[in-house]
């Protein structure tokens, strides 16, 4: 591809014809293969779960989708009041579970205060907290990460975080996909439903999602649409604008925490088209030229994706068997 | 036991379930898929306790960390560092000893 020609239109679909296709491939796949009468959809109020939810419900119909709404103690307000305008405007069921009760129940914030008191001796009552990552493009290396942690009088502290902290954090933030899961497929099992996972194919490809948490479903149907493609269904099915708007958040830690903060190099705009023209053989030159960055800058963008992939490629495994037992 | 004999033992015994296969000492961890980004976590770990040197965000770089014979001299080069600070800080701690 020459110079000029690659932009972010390479992105740009007929979303009519994609909506068409995909609604056609779920009901095809709900009737052959999962053969359950519903789908399950966690919402969240960000743009993947609400573009989901309106695909099943032009898929399969307003009654055969429920959504819900999964709160805890530092979930965002702004989640439930846009996940509550998004089921009104489908006019679908909804289930609210507040999730800090069973949270703290297995340990997990007990567990992730207890690893951020490793490198924070202070933390507790009154602080806030986040991981980041290490500014790649900036400082080219190997990817650290940093916990930000805020006191009561907004102090800020940042501080590389080693080995065991870094693995007991994320292993108790996971918690969270984990319970939401299990009670995405408590009310699934109820019902006789499915349950419709949400991950884009930024996220899925790069290994964004935790195993057995967000990353379980029994059908994915936006993992092929790059987000950008995502936001062009969202305005195509009237999904509300404010969610449309609203800056894609993990919404996971006490801080507020970016996608690209915690993930990605770059923002999900470039970071799509980046993936796009990796995936697609287009030179690093063509892509810095649209993107305003240097060909360096492209080339270690497309080796973080290859690191990602190779790093997180066990998350798409299925259990491995020592040798293939035929069960079809 | 060498330094590299030692590194190559680590990496040996936590990724590679101690069999050490193809690996050379100028392996690459992340081409070879031995180490990775978690794993480095692991491995700067090690040095910092075994070797009581600081690894600084800024060295957290391919050509300090990513073969066994990378790992060596860069631990080498900072405790050769740390001793030479050591030296400086008696030497200023004497002189004013001696002024006194």
């Amino acid at each position: 591809m020459k110079s000029g020609e690659f932009s972010k239109e390479v992105l740009r679909l007929d979303p009519k014809r994609e909506v068409e296709r995909i609604c056609g491939r779920v009901r095809e796949l709900m009737l052959t293969q999962v053969k359950r009468r519903g789908l399950v959809v966690a919402l969240s109020g960000g743009i993947d779960s609400s573009v989901t939810a309106a695909l099943a419900v032009r898929a399969i119909g307003k009654e055969r989708v429920i959504g819900l709404e999964m709160p805890e103690r530092y979930s965002s307000g702004e989640s439930q009041r846009l996940s509550g305008k998004l089921a009104a405007s489908l006019g679908i069921e909804t289930v609210f579970e507040e999730i800090s009760a069973a949270l703290e129940a297995v340990g997990c914030y007990r567990k992730y205060d207890e690893a951020v008191r490793m490198v924070v001796p202070g933390y507790g009552e009154g602080w806030k907290s986040k991981i980041v990552i290490s500014n790649n493009m900036e400082h080219p290396g190997f990817t650290s990460f940093y916990l930000v942690a805020q006191d009561g009088a907004q102090g800020t502290t940042r501080v590389r975080l080693p080995f065991k902290p870094y693995l007991q954090i994320v292993a108790a933030t996971n918690f969270k996909q984990r319970i939401r899961k299990m009670l995405e497929y408590y009310h699934a099992d109820r019902l006789n439903f499915a349950v419709a996972g949400t991950p884009n194919r930024l996220e899925y490809d790069q290994g964004f999602f935790v195993k057995l948490g967000d990353g379980a479903a029994d059908i994915k149907p936006i993992a092929h649409l790059y987000k950008s493609q995502v936001y062009q269904l969202a305005e195509y099915l009237g999904v509300p604008a404010e969610i449309r708007r609203r800056k894609p958040t993990t919404d996971t830690y006490s801080l507020a925490q970016g996608q690209d903060e915690f993930y990605f190099s770059l923002p999900y705009p470039e970071m799509d088209l980046c993936l796009f023209a990796k995936n697609n053989g287009v030179a690093p030159e063509s892509v810095a030229a649209a993107l305003g960055l240097t060909p360096e800058q492209v080339r270690l963008v497309f080796q973080d994706i290859e690191v990602k992939r190779s790093s997180t490629r066990y998350l798409h495994l299925p259990p491995l068997l020592v040798e293939a037992v035929d069960w079809q | 036991m060498s330094l590299q004999e030692e590194i190559r033992s680590f990496i040996v015994d936590n990724f590679l379930f101690g069999d050490a296969g193809t690996l050379n000492n100028d392996s690459s961890f992340i081409k070879e898929g031995i180490v990775d980004s978690t794993g480095i976590l692991q491995l700067v770990a090690f040095i910092q306790e075994q070797y009581r040197v600081v690894v600084e965000d800024e060295e957290l770089i391919p050509e300090n960390l990513d073969s066994v014979s990378k790992v060596a001299a860069f631990i080498e080069n900072k405790m050769k560092m740390a001793a030479l600070v050591g030296e400086e800080l008696e030497v200023a701690v004497g002189g004013a000893d001696g002024a006194v």
